[in-house]
């Protein structure tokens, strides 16, 4: 196991090297001068000098290259054009919302994709198998942007029964998690050391920092707010889940131990449960790890819909301010986290099922 | 002798080669799954929308009438007029051509040039081999859409530059398929027998080897292209993609989703249209899965 996971890690190696390239590239290939591009037409050439200066883009190409891992190694990904604030700080400052709105995502698709794929298996050609399968299809073809306007409008709008947009409601107020628990809120001040504190980071996740603080008007202030964009982001994985569930429990169920276990007389939930969707369990799990580095992307266009403050929507605002240090940032990480995630899912594939050689 | 050579003859022109039989029976499956009609008969409405759209569109799409703009749906236009009083139901059918053009030009790209990657890479083997397959994992260590924006950044926003983006970023996928196809298909019989009467490499790749990796091609990128014309929507809803006034489905929802809440139907139709096509493609993947190999079937 261990060396498959050193194996693993060896292979991440070349691939970060890519995503490293992909990412330093990006702003070389513009066409034209990026520093030009950035500024705008009406640009002072002193200005375009500076920027150019700032950048590096008077060295020679490899030198540029090399510049730019050891900044990010010294995780320095520059300073946004738009806000002149690090890179890395805004990243950080977004990254939470992104995050949350995933995770919710996936529950929101477990919660509905588990329980509609088992009863499919289990009612296997019954009219509810075959509303299923119609409906993960339909969840698959489905643009999410669409389907995040349409329930906007109608929970939002229409009945009024849950909030289109953003991550909080104006007026409803949270401590941050350090000063509810009376902790230091790290280093103050302008200091240039600093880039995010702790306390900022985790006090991100709003559910988590409502919880920790026990502020409940806010929690479920916030887990309102996070239900619609979960639906519209869930709604492809939870799909896919369906699907992978119902053909894996079909699998099992037509197993001898299935039928031993019926003829045991066990009760039918037991047998469901335990026996088959334990054993059905593998191919799930893969695919609830791949959907949710896929959920990263789906994340663009459901923050944008749902104004929700995340890493997504941050990386589409700046291409369109042509704030690329930022854009280039964000891509960075949110390919970062996309390899991690996958890498994860792998091992733990690897380890819950014995039957793989890890060769 | 004869008599011998002419049996022969008259049992394969009647029964057709083993490979033809073995077409027809997927063929014959094909059309015995009700779904994958269905998908057909969609994808045949959408196609025939695309071609004769000057013919069946009541109005021009881009011809604005402010003084009647976001009208709801009536007899005169069936699904309302937009921000700037066009007809919506004609803007729908010319973007017919918009999505369909992009979602087949760009797997289209990604196949040519994913199966050229892939048939080198796995025919060559060695270090080209581990090269290309790497460099393919990094294209996959970005999240589809994320690498699609971040191309368009570089490219620039509009239509050919997001038919570019989607297709460099399916290429992986298709590349994949065929370096795992040829792999199986090198170790076969029938190419160590063309082999051992001397066919050249490149004539052995193109007439023996690429043929039999035709079944997972076709499947996926049938699938693939419900996928590229969600894609393509994306990138042209966040405004990188077809720019106005063109009425392209993806940014004719960006551009109405500012009128959502007082003119609803401006978003609906759009994503209906997508919704549907990308439905009728899903549809016929998943019959041509099914009917093409029964081992794919998942």
């Amino acid at each position: 196991m261990t060396r498959y996971i050193i194996r693993r890690l060896l292979l991440l190696i070349p691939v970060l090297i890519g995503i490293s390239i992909v990412t330093f590239a990006m702003l070389r290939l513009i066409p034209g001068d990026p520093a030009q591009i950035m500024l705008g037409e009406h640009a002072t050439r002193e200005a375009v000098a500076e920027i150019r200066e700032r950048l590096g883009l008077n060295e020679p190409i490899h030198i540029q290259y090399l510049r730019y891992i050891e900044s990010v190694l010294r995780l320095d990904l520059g300073r946004s054009i738009k806000t002149n604030r690090p890179v890395l700080q805004e990243i950080g400052h977004r990254l939470p919302a992104t995050i949350e709105l995933t995770l919710g995502a996936m529950f929101v698709a477990c919660l509905v994709g588990l329980p509609a794929g088992i009863f499919a298996a289990y009612r296997h050609n019954s009219t509810f198998d075959l509303a299923t399968m119609f409906g993960s299809l339909l969840g698959v073809s489905m643009p999410i942007f669409w389907l995040g306007l349409v329930l906007a409008y109608i929970f939002g709008f229409r009945l009024k029964l849950l909030p289109p947009s953003s991550r909080l409601t104006i007026g409803v107020d949270m401590q941050t998690i350090a000063q509810a628990w009376g902790l230091p809120t790290g280093p103050t001040g302008p200091s240039s050391t600093r880039i995010i504190t702790a306390d900022e980071f985790f006090s991100g996740f709003y559910v988590l920092r409502a919880i920790l603080t026990g502020n409940g008007r806010a929690l479920l202030d916030v887990l309102s707010h996070l239900v619609l964009p979960s639906v519209a982001l869930g709604s492809i994985p939870m799909a896919i889940i369906a699907r992978m569930t119902r053909s894996s429990m079909l699998e099992v169920l037509g197993e001898d131990y299935i039928r031993t276990a019926r003829a045991k007389g066990l009760r039918e939930r037991s047998v469901l449960l335990r026996h088959a969707l334990k054993n059905a369990f593998l191919p799930i799990i893969t695919v609830i790890g791949l959907q949710l580095g896929l959920l990263l992307g789906g994340a663009i266009l459901t923050e944008t819909i749902f104004s929700w403050p995340g890493l997504g929507r941050l990386v589409v605002d700046r291409i369109l301010y042509r704030d690329y240090p930022t854009v280039q940032g964000g891509v960075l990480v949110i390919a970062l986290i996309f390899v991690v995630v996958n890498l994860l899912v792998d091992i733990s594939y690897a380890y819950l099922d014995p039957r793989i050689h890890y060769e | 002798m004869n008599s011998v050579t002419r049996n022969l003859r008259s049992i394969f022109s009647k029964e057709g080669s083993p490979q033809s039989s073995l077409f027809l029976d997927a063929m014959r499956r094909l059309f015995r799954n009700k779904l994958a009609i269905t998908g057909m008969v969609i994808m045949g409405v959408f196609l025939l929308t695309a071609v004769f759209a000057p013919l069946i569109a009541p109005y021009h799409p881009l011809k604005q009438e402010l003084i009647m703009r976001r009208r709801p749906p009536s007899q005169e236009h069936w699904f309302g007029r937009d921000d700037l009083g066009r007809d919506i139901l004609s803007r729908i059918i010319f973007g017919a051509r918009f999505s369909l053009q992009v979602g087949v030009l760009s797997v289209g790209f990604a196949i040519v040039i994913g199966a050229i990657v892939g048939a080198i890479a796995s025919f060559l083997g060695g270090w080209v081999d581990s090269i290309v397959m790497r460099l393919m994992d990094v294209m996959l260590a970005f999240p589809a859409l994320l690498l699609a924006i971040a191309i368009v950044t570089i490219l620039g926003p509009g239509l050919i530059n997001m038919l570019y983006a989607i297709g460099i970023v399916s290429i992986p996928a298709y590349a994949r398929i065929v370096r795992a196809s040829v792999l199986t298909v090198k170790e076969q019989d029938y190419i160590l027998a063309a082999r051992a009467v001397g066919v050249p490499p490149t004539r052995m790749l193109v007439r023996n080897v690429l043929p039999n990796c035709l079944t997972p091609l076709i499947v996926q990128g049938t699938l693939g292209i419900g996928t590229a014309i969600l894609d393509a929507a994306g990138l042209s809803f966040l405004g990188l993609g077809a720019q106005p006034p063109k009425p392209e489905w993806g940014a004719m929802l960006g551009q109405g989703r500012y009128s959502m809440f007082t003119a609803p139907h401006i978003v609906v139709f759009p994503g209906v249209a997508i919704m549907l096509t990308v439905l009728g493609f899903n549809l016929l993947g998943d019959g041509l899965r099914d009917s093409l190999d029964p081992k794919l079937r998942v």
